[in-house]
């Protein structure tokens, strides 16, 4: 049965992809393909009804972001969610530091829904969306 | 360009003339960043800068030493708040060592005598894509050699084994019987206490470095202080009445304990998973206390990955000046240390700041956006070579050159070890090295504070590397002796 929600442990963290692409220019193709996604078990993927490639909205405590569901290629982590370090995955980290300086990047819940049709925002439009600026 | 690993590759190839390279200064008038002159926007920075009460200057960590230097005298004149990229990667680590101190070695050591290597929370093979390859498990060093080929066997043997199912698949033509699902969580291989070298990968989830180990063990998340905690007791010879800890049978655990007492040079190296698990800077603590009981019984390191190439460089610098590594605080004249007072996350939660500096570092793509909203109430100086994310949202841009390819500088690679950057390119005409671009804003500085009769600090930098430096020295021979030529002593002519 396909379930609305998919409540998970989200983890940010770096990919050689997004290290490429964050080398090759913030408003490069290669930076957003690689940081605007969101990486599940095959088995969570199953539960709310999603596929590679497929729109899903990530909504944590701190906020909500927009990104491509992908299958996470290596072994089974069942009711964790991967999001590589970037714009994208800082809509939802914490400002909570625990008062040693470091914010919320790994292991806090999150929630997953499937958002078909919805876009998935550039940088530049993200950017616009939360700070209301950027260097258009 | 020669022994690049791929990020390495889209930088010094691609990266540095790509279109996102900023040529000019820039400052936002009326929303619209516009170029300016280079003159007009170290003005209008050292006026921000000035005018605010309690500026904060971050980043730092991309950059050279000499740069990071007049970072700090820049902080001090501002008696502004100083911190580095580290607050948010291995600031904890740098905390657990001030608390219990850290037995650590240059790369160089374990390269070549390391025969048991541990990686905790991180995954070398997209963080640090040569790492492995060229320090530790799959490289030959003088006593200890390379596990490349024995991965090149596994591998093999995997894909011949998944050939073999789809010939039998052919074969039968009926449906295939699905095979159960490997258990990743498994217990240790035999081959764990075998001699010569080995890798265990300890990590929450699954990733190419740990498909690469000889055992991959997969834990909870933010249970990291658990499990070491765990080795701890069973190195100590303490009994467990638990089953599990952190996911792990206590067995597993026991056999992971043997081969690390068993090794004759052992290597922990932690990354990012633990440093911002729960526990933070508690788990790099008991992770050094492990490597301290394991001293008791062979010879054990431990060592943080750490990420940005110079973000060790800028711990090293910032102590070397102000006798601290980071959140540093200089509001009152001196240099006062608090984490998690000081640290640029907190500062910003808590809107402390009234204008902020950003060096060679993107906290607007690497913070949480629920504080970067607090940063963008107040004006913003961005300094970095391209158009990052934060330079996207800069009140006042500058243009920088590349280090490492455009000049050359001094860097301290993750085992504390300085290395000198060399120049490869030309810089674009009219775009600053990151040392004269902050030496300019702090003159500019110091003659406002002169117009506003305050006192200003007397130390004029100078700028210490502006022509390449000599080409490496080849270590001469060895000056060998000439050998005394033996004296045959002419024998008497018999008379």
């Amino acid at each position: 049965m396909v379930e609305q929600k998919l409540r998970a442990t989200l983890i940010t963290g770096r990919t050689i992809e997004q290290g490429v692409g964050k080398e090759l220019g913030k408003g490069s193709v290669e930076y957003y393909d690689s940081c605007a996604v969101c990486f599940f078990d095959k088995s969570d993927m199953q539960k709310i009804g999603i596929k590679n490639g497929s729109t899903v909205k990530v909504t944590s405590k701190y906020g909500s972001v927009i990104v491509k569901a992908q299958r996470y290629p290596w072994g089974t982590n069942p009711g964790m969610v991967f999001i590589p370090c970037g714009s994208w995955a800082n809509c939802i980290t914490g400002d909570e530091t625990f008062s040693m300086g470091m914010p919320l990047f790994k292991g806090f819940p999150v929630e997953v829904e499937s958002a078909p049709n919805q876009p998935v925002l550039t940088l530049d439009e993200l950017l616009l969306k939360q700070f209301g600026r950027n260097s258009l | 360009m020669k022994n690049g690993c791929a990020v390495c590759e889209a930088k010094m190839v691609h990266g540095y003339k790509s279109e996102e390279r900023i040529l000019k200064p820039m400052i936002r008038k009326n929303g619209k960043l516009e170029p300016v002159s280079m003159d007009e926007a170290v003005k209008k920075a050292a006026q921000i800068l000035t005018d605010a009460k309690y500026p904060l200057l971050f980043g730092w960590s991309s950059t050279v030493n000499e740069a990071q230097r007049i970072g700090v005298e820049l902080a001090e004149e501002l008696g502004s708040a100083l911190d580095n990229c580290c607050s948010v990667c291995h600031g904890p680590s740098v905390m657990a060592t001030q608390e219990v101190g850290i037995p650590a070695a240059t790369l160089g050591q374990i390269r070549h005598r390391a025969d048991l290597i541990v990686y905790w929370a991180c995954n070398p093979w997209t963080s640090h894509p040569r790492h492995v390859e060229r320090y530790t498990a799959f490289t030959d060093g003088r006593f200890e050699g390379s596990e490349w080929k024995s991965y090149m066997n596994k591998m093999k043997a995997s894909a011949s084994r998944k050939k073999m199912d789809i010939a039998s698949k052919r074969i039968e033509r009926e449906e295939a019987q699905i095979n159960p699902q490997v258990e990743v969580n498994g217990p240790p291989p035999q081959t764990l206490q075998k001699p010569g070298r080995k890798m265990i990968v300890v990590d929450v989830r699954k990733t190419m470095s740990a498909e690469a180990a000889d055992y991959f063990m997969q834990i909870e998340p933010n249970r990291d202080y658990d499990v070491i905690e765990a080795l701890r007791c069973i190195v100590q010879d303490q009994e467990l009445d638990v089953e599990k800890v952190g996911g792990v049978p206590v067995e597993y655990l026991r056999e992971v304990a043997d081969a690390m007492m068993k090794c004759e040079f052992g290597v922990i190296y932690f990354g990012l998973g633990m440093t911002q698990s729960l526990g933070r800077f508690r788990n790099i603590e008991v992770a050094i206390a492990l490597a301290r009981d394991l001293n008791r019984k062979t010879k054990f390191i431990i060592s943080p990955m750490r990420g940005h190439f110079n973000v060790t460089g800028a711990n090293q610098v910032f102590a070397w000046q102000t006798g601290y590594p980071y959140a540093i605080d200089f509001s009152q004249g001196y240099p006062q240390f608090n984490p998690g007072e000081n640290t640029a996350v907190d500062l910003l939660k808590r809107e402390d700041n009234d204008a902020t500096l950003v060096i060679s570092a993107d906290p607007g793509a690497h913070f949480p956006s629920v504080v970067m909203k607090n940063m963008m109430k107040h004006p913003l100086i961005t300094i970095n070579p391209d158009m990052n994310a934060i330079s996207r949202l800069g009140d006042v841009v500058f243009p920088t050159q590349w280090c490492g390819i455009e000049y050359v500088g001094t860097a301290y690679r993750m085992d504390s070890v300085p290395i000198t950057l060399k120049k490869v390119v030309e810089a674009p005409p009219g775009v600053l090295t990151d040392e004269e671009l902050l030496s300019k804003i702090l003159a500019e500085v110091r003659e406002i504070k002169k117009k506003r009769g305050l006192p200003v600090g007397l130390t004029e930098q100078k700028i210490v590397h502006t022509e390449p430096i000599e080409p490496p020295r080849v270590c001469p021979a060895p000056v060998t002796k000439p050998k005394p030529k033996k004296v045959v002593k002419k024998k008497k002519e018999a008379a």
